[in-house]
């Protein structure tokens, strides 16, 4: 007999610890799925053992928060790590969670409860530029997990480009671990937020606090700049960095040497396993896609909670709120005790407030689209450039699935999550929820095994 | 004002398109969409033909066989693929028993279409991968592949290219909402951007083709039957020659059945990713994923093609085929409404039956005799019912 569980918790960032332990506190039998082989998820990333690094601590706010909560999650629910889900579904009243387990030698492992909690993050989300596709360009959360996960930047010469506070602690993070960080070049306004009523909210001193440590560092930080193209023969060699326009086309450019370009420009939810049931999404204030939640994080699905990241950017502290907030729906929901918590719900309220502010005051500018040629990688899995987007769209592709469809951006490993978001802008539209059957790639063989007969000749039950 | 308007910017009104433009006559191509965004969006790409019995849609299937030929050779750039990825790859059917070999073989006599029977113990010369055991198999030269989504935009955009400054243009993001009469005749169509007057309208909306008849007033039945297919990542090599198949999927083609079917069907395309299908249920418009029909087609891929096992799926799509309840497609003119003429309801097959139906249709359209006997294809062959 398959263990059904009450609630099926997948991503082990902050929100997926909360809301695990929340609803593991208020009674329910957990199961928390991660596909990394340690929790953190992006944010609390950590350098995996042997590294011993002296104060792993020290690159993360409030980790020690999250380490005595994992502590305690362990205690009370089941745990797998390195195991990735691929795929979802819901069936008389309970989630079926497909998953492939193991690191090198992966084997196909499901997972079943009565609720499924979704909070699988975000990934970054780049922009297409001249270059981008050479060894030594990274995305910000590549460099932050560069130097969270194996510490490896001493030494190097670094830019950091994009947008949002998000460029702040990763410049400071890579000064800080001894990289030469050259500039941070900010495409919209330094302190886009300072005029805003929310700096009240106290995190514009954390941006402050950033800024100090760069200054202490001398790293230049400047606003209405981006780097527009890497060069190099065979990794990069140097950037050219320009100063835009506000509406960030280029103005006048120079030229930075460097060898590791680390460049974000925001993030996008992982969406993936809610579309896989149908919940609902709405659009977030930046265009893209989100979950669509109630106040306690219910989907429009029945027994399918969502928090952070998957129902709208907001960074570690909102997602630790909503994943509490998720769990104890869930306990609710399932009917155990759960007295209502107002101070909760108020501090999602601020802190969601924050993150739209923030989302406003970091906006995407059509102007990148300027820094293309004709020969720049939209698409850098099936190597489509520029030009071919074009092509399609002069022969009637007028969205970006047609787009897709006919050029193969989006088509490759990564399925579009590195490209949908410029592709969507480059044919004029909001990027459509994604709809991905299969998450994360899985053997035909594992595939397969669930729907051989079985050797009495019986069909098995995915067959019934 | 165009000679002819086309509704549906899919593979068959593109072929519909194109050879109505060769033969001299102005078209313009309408889709609510994009080109190529709903079925053809969704295909394979078959061009098969020895997936049919003999009869009428195993003629039209032959004819269109030759257009794709055709077409391709007679790319803009000369290459052989004719800009759509057109492969004369051939298919191999195989059989799992004796029993289904003699029907098989038995079938194949029955075609006359030019095939060689497999044995068992050639079956590895043709595909060095297949698996061991099964029991022969037949070959068919004349099966192809192509692109479809390509092939939809390149044959429209060939057709504009060639045949002078407005015989052919496409404007997608219109939606047809109404006909246009004068008496019984269709005059045009009422659009979502304004009206179009045309000497005639083409129906080419594949799956949603019923729905553009009942705005003319009359019943053309056309239902979506569902199917799902699974994209592994890019190989390093083509591990399948051929397009290849199990003899279980010429039944299922053909059923009637309510429930789920699936039968193995697998080849390598340019790209490098191996497609495998082919699954058909009726469930409407339900794009919901169906993770038993996916591990259904995994099976019978890894039972096929042993090797598959190792490789991983990156991508699974369905899409909704347009079927008739006599399972042929609805090509002609509508005795019911003059100026209105159909090309739509082809089921699995519309990409390897495209430029037949274009071909035959244009005919109609400049008044020439169609080369293809059309009444197995009328579109008032259904009993009606009441409305």
């Amino acid at each position: 007999m398959t263990r059904i569980h009450d609630l099926a918790v997948v991503g082990a960032g902050p929100a997926g610890v909360a809301g695990a332990l929340t609803a593991a506190l208020a009674g329910l039998d957990v199961v928390l799925v991660d596909g990394a082989g340690r929790p953190g998820g992006q944010y609390f990333r950590r350098p995996a053992e042997g590294f011993h690094a002296a104060r792993p601590g020290a690159l993360h706010h409030g980790l020690d928060r999250f380490t005595r909560q994992w502590e305690a999650l362990r205690e009370r629910a089941e745990v797998l790590l390195s195991t990735r889900v691929w795929a979802v579904e819901r069936a008389d009243g309970a989630i079926t969670v497909r998953c492939l387990e193991g690191d090198r030698e992966e084997r196909p492992r499901t997972v079943t409860a009565r609720g499924l909690l979704v909070a699988t993050g975000a990934h970054d989300r780049p922009l297409p530029f001249p270059g981008w596709d050479l060894p030594g360009v990274l995305t910000a959360g590549g460099a932050q997990a560069l130097l969270k996960g194996d510490l490896v930047v001493a030494g190097r010469r670094v830019v950091v480009a994009g947008t949002g506070p998000f460029l702040l602690p990763v410049a400071a993070g890579l000064a800080d671990a001894g990289a030469q960080v050259l500039g941070v070049h900010e495409a919209n306004r330094r302190f886009g937020l300072a005029r805003h009523p929310l700096l009240a909210a106290g995190r514009a001193a954390e941006a402050l606090g950033y800024a100090a440590r760069l200054a202490r560092h001398r790293v230049p930080y400047s606003g209405r700049e981006a780097v527009i193209a890497a060069h190099g023969e065979t990794a990069l060699t140097h950037v050219t960095v320009a100063s835009l326009d506000a509406a960030w086309r280029p103005l006048s450019t120079r030229t930075v040497e460097c060898d590791t370009l680390a460049c974000g420009y925001g993030f996008v939810p992982q969406l993936d396993l809610p579309l896989q049931l149908d919940c609902a999404t709405r659009r977030d204030p930046d265009g893209g896609p989100v979950v669509a939640v109630d106040a306690g994080m219910r989907t429009s699905v029945p027994g399918v909670y969502a928090a952070g990241e998957a129902t709208g950017v907001g960074g570690a502290a909102l997602a630790e709120v909503e994943g509490r907030i998720a769990g104890r729906a869930a306990a609710a929901d399932l009917g155990r005790p759960t007295p209502p918590d107002p101070a909760l719900s108020r501090r999602r309220d601020r802190l969601a407030a924050f993150a739209r502010a923030l989302q406003g005051a970091y906006p995407l500018r059509p102007g990148w689209q300027d820094w293309l040629r004709d020969d720049t990688l939209v698409c850098r899995c099936e190597e489509v450039p520029l030009s071919a987007v074009r092509e399609a769209q002069a022969m009637g592709a007028v969205d970006a699935r047609s787009v897709k469809l006919l050029a193969r951006p989006g088509m490759g490993w990564c399925q579009g999550r590195m490209c949908g978001y410029a592709v969507a802008c480059l044919v004029g539209e909001d990027p459509a929820p994604p709809r991905r059957p299969i998450a994360q790639p899985v053997r035909l063989g594992d595939l397969a095994a669930r729907a051989r007969p079985a050797p009495d000749g019986r069909k098995t039950s995915s067959e019934g | 004002m165009p000679d002819v308007v086309v509704v549906g910017a899919g593979v068959v009104g593109a072929a519909c398109a194109y050879y109505a433009a060769r033969a001299g006559l102005d078209v313009l191509v309408v889709d609510r969409g994009a080109v190529a965004g709903g079925t053809t969006g969704a295909g394979e790409g078959n061009v098969l033909v020895s997936d049919k019995g003999p009869g009428p849609e195993l003629d039209l299937a032959l004819l269109s066989n030759r257009l794709w030929r055709d077409l391709a050779a007679d790319g803009p750039d000369g290459g052989p693929d004719g800009g759509f990825e057109f492969e004369a790859k051939g298919g191999l059917v195989v059989a799992e028993t004796d029993e289904v070999l003699e029907a098989l073989t038995g079938l194949a006599g029955e075609q006359g279409v030019e095939c060689v029977a497999v044995a068992a113990g050639e079956l590895g010369d043709y595909e060095p991968h297949l698996a061991k055991g099964l029991a022969g198999g037949v070959f068919y030269p004349h099966d192809a592949q192509v692109q479809p989504m390509l092939a939809a935009a390149r044959l429209i955009r060939r057709g504009a290219e060639r045949f002078g400054h407005g015989a052919l243009m496409l404007r997608t993001g219109v939606t047809v909402t109404g006909f246009l009469r004068d008496g019984d005749r269709v005059t045009g169509v009422t659009t979502s951007c304004g009206d179009i007057l045309a000497g005639a309208v083409v129906n080419a909306a594949g799956t949603w083709g019923g729905e553009i008849a009942a705005l003319a007033g009359v019943r053309v039945p056309i239902l979506p039957r569902r199917g799902f297919i699974l994209v592994t990542e890019p190989l390093a090599g083509p591990l399948i020659r051929h397009k290849v198949y199990t003899a279980g999927y010429v039944t299922a083609v053909a059923s009637d059945s309510e429930g789920l079917e699936t039968s193995a069907v697998v080849e390598s395309t340019p790209s490098g990713p191996v497609l495998i299908g082919a699954s058909r249920e009726r469930v409407g418009f339900d794009r919901t994923i169906s993770v038993p029909v996916l591990e259904r087609l995994a099976r019978q891929a890894v039972e096929l093609f042993p090797a598959l096992a190792a490789y991983r799926v990156i991508r699974a799509y369905c899409g909704f085929r347009p079927y008739c309840p006599d399972h042929l497609p609805v090509i002609g003119e509508d005795p019911r409404v003059p100026g209105l003429y159909h090309a739509c309801g082809h089921e699995g097959a519309g990409i390897g039956l495209a430029p037949a139906t274009g071909h035959l249709i244009a005919r109609l359209l400049a008044g020439l005799d169609p080369d293809l006997d059309l009444a197995p294809f009328s579109p008032d062959r259904f009993p009606q019912e009441a409305s």
